[in-house]
């Protein structure tokens, strides 16, 4: 996109040029600009997608969903965000107070910065040139399991602690075969810059070649995102609310935030890794690169709801059998795969 | 927008002042009344039973000390991922031998049962 780098600039020469600001102030504040500019991209696609997410649980379960305010209820969630803002924020007399508030804003920085590398067309990120792209978002984002733990820890609450101490063990039990998928398709494109994986695909997406860590990848990102079928951290009918039982009011509308986040930026690693990026499919490049990495990160978002709202919740030792005993020896096994097809393949074009 | 990681404070500082932003501004209108029964910790209306920091059950922390040795060889994995195709058949034995040391110790923790949840 063009265009995001036209405003950079033009931004760039008024405050260096007719505000007189030194070249380091001008950058800190494009940053910060951009910075802002990422938080509100956040919101609006928090406002969508939690409307999406009512509206096809309901039609999963032939409800109606909430169909009220504004066009199909689409103005339900803005309505709800003014209720939050209104609602007491009760911190229990037991809690410990200082962990219980920063909590939820920890949740916020981890979603904030790992959505920092993500690349939404050529050139156009937060942080540009970071050379070691995907491993930074996977340093990032496995730090979301402190602050879950920081709010299940500090409510002083049974419920609570079971969830946050659930959600660390399915969060670091899903970190390895997340981490191995991603290393075939690194193993590929030789590099961990997200731009020069999406410029590596232009030919053939990677879901192709690495159709098995795809698969994985999709089902341990699901437990990293705590999502069903394997949101046992927060499971309505046996934990309450898990981690988050005690929280109400804005700190709890800051771990939804942080939530949605972390949801939208692992679908555009999906896409970004797997699904070709901004590249276009059959030659349909009338459609802007921007556009086409927007649709595929809604397409993934729809496939996690569907999972979601169709399958029932498993058994914790299931889970950590599932993730320990079948994902990681299949993600190596994958690693190992890929390692001899490279070479073999390299050996014959050669 | 800045280069390489001089970035990285700058949305961490906006990503403490947004949160601080949002609170700020609901403490403006949210009403502010608590009583010792609102305070009391939620465990679905019967009074909380005892301690909640005791001693917590061992299987979680045997999952731990598993992914830390998973969790560092992933550190050694990913350069190695980068540069093996020029660094040609001798990288690709090498970590095959890597590989396989790990899988030893996890054939061996999964003897031992740390992988059972109980």
């Amino acid at each position: 996109m063009e265009i995001f780098n036209t405003i950079a600039n033009g931004l760039r020469d008024w405050l260096m040029g007719s505000l007189g600001f030194s070249a380091t102030a001008t950058e800190i504040i494009t940053t910060a600009v951009w910075t802002l500019v990422a938080i509100l991209f956040v919101m609006i696609n928090l406002i969508i997608l939690v409307w999406m997410e009512r509206k096809l649980a309901a039609y999963f379960q032939l409800r109606r969903g909430p169909n009220r305010l504004g066009p199909a209820g689409f103005l339900q969630f803005p309505v709800d965000i003014v209720k939050v803002l209104g609602k007491e924020d009760i911190i229990p007399a037991n809690a410990d107070r200082f962990i219980f508030k920063i909590a939820s804003t920890c949740a916020f920085i981890t979603s904030l910065t790992a959505f920092a590398v993500i690349p939404f067309s050529e050139g156009v990120a937060l942080l540009q040139n970071l050379n070691i792209g995907i491993f930074y978002f996977i340093a990032v984002g496995s730090t979301a399991t402190l602050s879950l733990l920081m709010g299940g820890w500090s409510s002083n609450n049974k419920y609570s602690l079971l969830g946050g101490m659930r959600t660390v063990a399915q969060m670091i039990s899903y970190e390895i075969p997340m981490v191995f998928s991603l290393l075939g398709v690194v193993m590929i494109a030789g590099s961990l810059n997200l731009t020069d994986i999406v410029n590596a695909q232009k030919n053939t997406w990677f879901v192709i070649p690495q159709l098995i860590a795809f698969i994985v990848f999709f089902i341990a990102a699901t437990a990293e995102l705590n999502r069903g079928p394997f949101d046992l951290a927060e499971g309505e009918q046996e934990l309450v609310a898990g981690y988050m039982t005690e929280y109400s009011g804005i700190r709890w509308a800051i771990y939804m935030i942080a939530e949605y986040g972390n949801l939208v930026a692992s679908s555009a690693i999906i896409s970004i890794m797997f699904l070709g990026g901004w590249n276009a499919p059959f030659g349909l490049t009338f459609i802007p690169p921007f556009l086409w990495l927007m649709l595929k990160i809604y397409l993934v978002i729809f496939v996690f709801m569907w999972i979601r709202w169709t399958l029932p919740r498993i058994r914790i030792d299931h889970l950590m059998h599932f993730g320990w005993k079948f994902l990681i020896p299949v993600s190596l096994a994958n690693i190992l795969v890929t390692g001899i097809g490279v070479y073999v393949y390299r050996m014959i074009t050669l | 927008m800045l280069t390489e990681y001089s970035g990285i404070p700058i949305i961490i500082v906006w990503a403490i002042v947004f949160p601080a932003l949002i609170l700020g501004a609901s403490k403006l209108f949210h009403p502010k009344n608590p009583t010792p029964v609102k305070l009391q910790t939620y465990e679905c209306g019967l009074e909380t039973q005892g301690d909640t920091w005791v001693q917590f059950k061992i299987s979680y922390f045997m999952y731990a000390l598993v992914f830390v040795a998973f969790d560092v060889e992933t550190v050694f994995l990913y350069p190695w991922a980068i540069k093996f195709q020029s660094l040609g058949l001798f990288a690709i034995v090498e970590m095959f031998v890597f590989i396989a040391i790990l899988l030893v110790g996890f054939w061996y923790a999964w003897k031992e049962g740390a992988l059972e949840w109980m």
